[in-house]
């Protein structure tokens, strides 16, 4: 019999796997559940940019498209970013990626030698410390307070930089906390990397999700985007998360080398999407706001209802996550959520599976319809009440 | 905040004033004295629950009634109109553009009562010219809601 486990990787076996996925597997066994766990939207593609997709298949467009992406789509990206952020980065330094996790992993492959430093903020997205590790760089970990409204602040930045910092990965707004950075708190930063050889990775996907103020993006600021890699996708905007759509914009010294490593290992990312994607950009606005309206409401409901039960929680202002502090029940992140799925009925993430630095949190999706949230939040009530703390 | 209210209770009738005023970052008050004026004007007419009567055992039988009608001088087609709402049976009455000039929805507990209401009530009502009855086989959609399968998260975990 072929033993697998001999061949496999060091590098491979190296890699964490996600904290969460036993619990979501628990979770799917497990009838009449309220999750509030989703890190997707459930809003249906608009239906425009559905026909635009449909509509190209039905042309017969089925073909590998330029590695870099279609020529049309990388022209709306460009305009797409300058119209909505100010942020400069012309056609030629776009790169259409499977979603943005594609995106992310061509930065990291491209930047991040054997022995470099990452800078990279906690709690985040579970990939950037894995991605780094995988090429031999070593994450770096900065946890944020709630105080500040979970922002990673210059000072914190400065503290951890060593000559062996090559990247500072930001990822605003942020999952799992919801929280979002002001211009004044994205200038601090670039204070603090101007005069190095620091290259800054920012996430912004959920770019488009904000309430109560328009998101900056560090790459709009002066001398930023000669340094910044760009990432940002489809999925959370526009509600395209299954049709894996992304994009990075960088300098283009930097631009060919992800580019390269994405020919070898993607080609080019699905020409259906691409087609959709050039809509989504051009006519998907009102789409967007009224997505993005929806997600306020609900934001503001849920908030009102964890305010009721008395379990503190930051105001977020960005994506749709809450991101509530669950110390008052004197339970581990983990354990709470367990108890939560086994005795109430309602599933929510621990922050523990975004870094050690979530223990005490915990974080609620309002991807749902205020229905389903106010099941959850009765559930989660029921809990409160019952530990009697 | 105007049209937003309406919105919302279009969808979800049975949010409360409260629900509405949290997720309008309004006051109470305010969402209270505005669904008053709604409902004072008419603008807000009704709040109804939207039933699957094919899933409990109630007998009952919709029909789709198109009707043809001689207008009325000065009045136009609102006499007639008014003649045919004030039924009971009459869940929902339209007027068309095209062949035909009232859409008619009624409701009745069998076909032959559909039937005999066209015939003896509808049909003979001061100009209307012609009728034609369809019946309804199954109801797939109503108000923006599907009836039959129960809806299912099918998306995905995949952190």
């Amino acid at each position: 019999m072929f033993d697998c486990e001999k061949v496999i990787s060091e590098r491979a076996r190296a890699t964490s796997p996600s904290g969460i996925r036993k619990f979501f597997d628990l979770m799917a066994d497990m009838k009449d559940v309220i999750s509030l766990t989703i890190g997707q939207p459930d809003f249906v593609t608009p239906w425009a940019i559905r026909e635009s997709g449909i509509d190209s298949l039905q042309k017969g467009k089925t073909y590998y498209t330029p590695n870099a992406g279609l020529p049309e789509l990388r022209a709306e990206i460009s305009g797409y970013l300058k119209r909505k952020y100010n942020v400069s980065y012309k056609p030629e330094e776009t790169l259409v990626t499977v979603g943005g996790s594609e995106a992310i992993d061509l930065a990291v492959r491209a930047v991040v030698d054997y022995g470099d430093e990452v800078i990279i903020h906690s709690p985040s997205f579970v990939c950037y410390g894995p991605l780094v590790s995988l090429c031999g760089g070593i994450p770096v970990i900065v946890s944020t307070d709630e105080k500040n409204e979970f922002r990673v602040t210059a000072e914190q930045l400065r503290e951890k930089i060593t000559p062996r910092t090559k990247m500072i990965i930001l990822s605003y707004p942020n999952n799992p906390t919801g929280a979002v950075m002001r211009r004044e708190d994205l200038e601090a930063i670039a204070d603090v990397v101007r005069d190095t050889g620091i290259v800054i990775l920012t996430d912004e996907i959920y770019a488009e999700l904000t309430y109560g103020g328009r998101h900056c993006s560090i790459a709009s600021l002066p001398g930023m985007a000669e340094r910044t890699i760009y990432v940002g996708g489809f999925s959370k905007a526009f509600a395209m998360t299954g049709w894996r759509l992304g994009y990075a914009c960088a300098p283009l010294p930097i631009l060919k080398q992800m580019l390269k490593i994405h020919q070898y290992t993607i080609m080019c990312a699905s020409i259906t999407s691409q087609f959709a994607g050039i809509d989504a950009l051009r006519n998907g606005d009102e789409a967007v706001a009224s997505m993005t309206a929806e997600y306020d409401r609900r934001r503001k409901f849920i908030l009102s209802g964890l305010d009721e039960l008395q379990i503190p929680c930051f105001t977020p202002r960005g994506a749709f996550y809450v991101y509530p502090n669950i110390s008052r029940f004197g339970l581990k992140s983990d354990d709470l959520a367990s108890k939560l799925l086994y005795d109430y009925g309602v599933a929510v993430v621990p922050g523990t599976a975004f870094g050690a630095g979530g223990e005490g949190f915990v974080r609620i999706s309002y991807a749902y319809s205020v229905k389903h949230i106010t099941e959850g939040l009765e559930r989660i009530g029921k809990f409160a009440k019952d530990s009697g703390k | 905040m105007d049209k937003e209210i309406l919105t919302l209770l279009e969808n979800d009738a049975r949010l409360t004033t409260k629900q509405l005023a949290v997720m309008l970052s309004k006051e109470e008050g305010d969402i209270k004295k505005k669904i008053e004026e709604y409902e004072k004007s008419g603008i807000l007419l009704a709040y109804k629950a939207l039933i699957d009567w094919d899933k409990t055992d109630k007998e009952y039988v919709s029909a789709f009634i198109e009707i043809k009608v001689t207008p009325q001088p000065d009045r136009g087609f609102d006499r007639v109109a008014e003649k045919i709402y004030n039924f009971p049976e009459v869940q929902s009455l339209y007027l068309m553009s095209g062949a035909y000039d009232f859409a008619v929805l009624i409701e009745g507990k069998t076909m032959k009562e559909v039937a005999y209401f066209v015939a003896r009530k509808l049909a003979p009502i001061d100009s209307i010219l012609s009728t034609a009855t369809h019946f309804v086989l199954r109801k797939y959609k109503d108000k923006g809601v599907i009836y039959g399968a129960a809806e299912v998260d099918e998306r995905g975990n995949c952190l």
